[in-house]
């Protein structure tokens, strides 16, 4: 009989397998992260630029970019997860991932693993908003706990939104319609949040909306952390809470439909 | 000692039956063939016995272990080579065999050498730090194969391990087979379109048809009970699965063609 301890280290390592063979991907091909990277730039640079002159959205004792920084971050975090799930599609089609299920790896390790390399991914995006965010003049926190708050954040964000990726995938099984939905999906989940203006300025109902929304959380806890002024509306405790629980959840049905992709 | 044994095993598709009634047992140390024609059930089969399938009814065992009930012991002890190539392109030859050795448990200490060792009995040293995506599909076939040996698995599973290969490279493939079994011990099942080749490496062959064994056996002696004089194993083939073939080639096996397509398309 194998231990706990021993199960649970087993499954760690595996995990940390499945995400070492991402990034050992994406070390062959950046490509994918370089375009990424493309899409903060404009946000700041033009829209955040644009809006912070106009002065029209009420952001407290922070200015506009300062606000729109932590938002722009939990976007490109968000869509750079939110594509994930393709990878399965292709991986599914090829029959790479029958091997995957004929070896001795837990399912939940399979699943999260891929779920985490997200995060890994995702990183590179933040060191991108971090660089740009110096460049136009963000009154950035450099607390070193501060900045491990903001990469463990970006990681359990970036886990929920592939693991809600790779559920998505196992659902819809083809390229094609992942495509669709996979558009039609991060619009909503990025505009009824409050990455790029406060809650308070919307109409009752997309408060609510809102309020269940993992991504404003995020951007919640990420504005406390990265932010030489920043406050948290929900506290940090909250923040982590709600993601923490929403990537367990995922990560379970993830693990669950994991096998399915087989058949 | 019976190191396969299936037991009335069965796998439906909504009223397809893929595989109907499977009774089968391999002995350790066979090299055992499945053969029949497109859409016999061969993929199913093995899907199955590699816990990638669950059964709809019927039970069975691989190296004593229950494929349902104790499925993660099974994935222990098996090697499997699917149908389809699918090493990952995007990786190194050398990558693609360092992530399965950690998911196998190698120790640390060994996991280098143990590569090198499947690297060169596959032939691919030279070629272990190039990209698969560059890799002609013979070399990724090899590949494949020293990936499902490095476990040193009990059981052997390859769908079609030949596939697209040119008579040079199967030659080859089947050299190791034989190799695999003579060195290590291995059981091997594997399925194969080609007759010259079932009879050349296979111990015994099952003639797979519409998901049920139409005739088992050694090919000497399927060959020996048709009767005629200079009979191969092809004529047995076709005097076994030759009946109803007009109502194969469904949609499936479009679908799978179009996956093989576009892998061919992406690897080469
Ligand atoms: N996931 C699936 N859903 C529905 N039907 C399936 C599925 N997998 C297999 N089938 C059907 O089961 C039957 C057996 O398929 P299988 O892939 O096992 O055949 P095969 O003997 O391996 O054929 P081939 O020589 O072409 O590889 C086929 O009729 C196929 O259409
Ligand atoms: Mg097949």
């Amino acid at each position: 009989m194998k231990s706990a301890f021993s199960t649970v280290l087993s499954f760690c390592r595996k995990t940390l397998v499945i995400v070492e063979l991402e990034i050992r991907k994406m070390r062959h091909d950046p490509t994918e992260l370089i375009m990424r990277a493309v899409q903060p730039v404009l946000w700041l640079l033009l829209f955040g630029e644009v809006f912070a002159q106009t002065r029209a959205i009420p952001t407290g004792n922070i200015g506009y970019l300062d606000f729109l920084a932590p938002g722009i971050l939990a976007q490109s975090v968000l869509f750079i997860a939110i594509f994930g799930g393709m990878s399965v599609i292709w991986e599914r089609d090829l029959g790479i991932i029958h091997k995957f299920l004929a070896s001795p790896t837990p399912r939940g390790a399979l699943a999260l693993g891929k779920a985490m390399s997200g995060g890994a991914r995702a990183l590179t995006q933040a060191v991108v908003v971090y660089i740009l965010a110096l460049l136009i003049g963000v009154k950035m926190n450099w607390n070193p706990l501060a900045l491990l708050g903001v990469i463990v954040m970006v990681v359990l964000a970036a886990t929920l939104f592939s693991a809600f990726s790779l559920i998505i995938a196992f659902l819809v099984r083809t390229r094609e319609r992942f495509m669709g939905i996979g558009q039609v999906l991060t619009m909503p989940f990025f505009f009824a949040s409050n990455a790029i203006y406060p809650i308070a300025i919307m109409p009752p109902w997309l408060q609510v909306v809102s309020r269940g929304n993992p991504l404003t959380y995020e951007v919640d806890a990420l504005r406390a952390l990265m932010l030489k002024n920043g406050t948290s509306v929900y506290g940090l405790g909250m923040d982590f809470a709600v993601l923490f629980l929403c990537t367990t959840i995922l990560i379970i049905i993830c693990t669950y439909l994991y096998p399915r992709a087989a058949t | 000692m019976k190191i396969i044994e299936t037991n009335a095993l069965t796998r439906r598709f909504g009223d397809l039956i893929a595989c109907n009634n499977l009774t089968i047992a391999v002995e350790q140390g066979e090299i055992f063939g499945l053969l029949g024609p497109n859409g016999a059930g061969k993929t199913t089969v093995i899907k199955m016995l590699t816990t990638l399938l669950p059964p709809t009814s019927g039970n069975a065992s691989v190296a004593g272990y229950d494929i349902v009930h104790h499925a993660s012991d099974v994935r222990r002890v098996i090697g499997y080579v699917p149908q389809l190539l699918s090493a990952d392109g995007t990786l190194t030859g050398y990558e693609n065999l360092l992530i399965f050795a950690k998911l196998y448990d190698i120790p640390h200490r060994e996991r280098k050498q143990r590569i090198h060792e499947v690297l060169s009995f596959m032939d691919l040293e030279d070629e272990s730090n190039r990209l698969v995506r560059n890799y002609s599909g013979g070399m990724i076939r090899r590949l494949e194969i020293a990936q499902s040996m490095l476990n040193r698995p009990r059981v052997l599973f390859l769908d079609e391990p030949t596939i697209g290969l040119d008579p040079l490279a199967r030659r080859a493939v089947g050299d190791l087979i034989t190799d695999l079994r003579d060195n290590y011990g291995a059981t091997i099942f594997m399925t194969t379109h080609l007759m010259e080749e079932a009879d050349l490496l296979c111990d015994r062959v099952a003639i797979m048809h519409l998901g049920k064994v139409a005739a088992l056996g050694s090919p000497a002696e399927l060959k020996s009970a048709i009767g005629k004089e200079g009979t191969t194993l092809e004529d047995v083939f076709v005097h076994f699965a030759g009946s109803k073939l007009e109502s194969e080639g469904d949609y499936r096996d479009y679908r799978e063609t179009q996956r093989t397509r576009r892998t061919a398309r992406r690897l080469g």
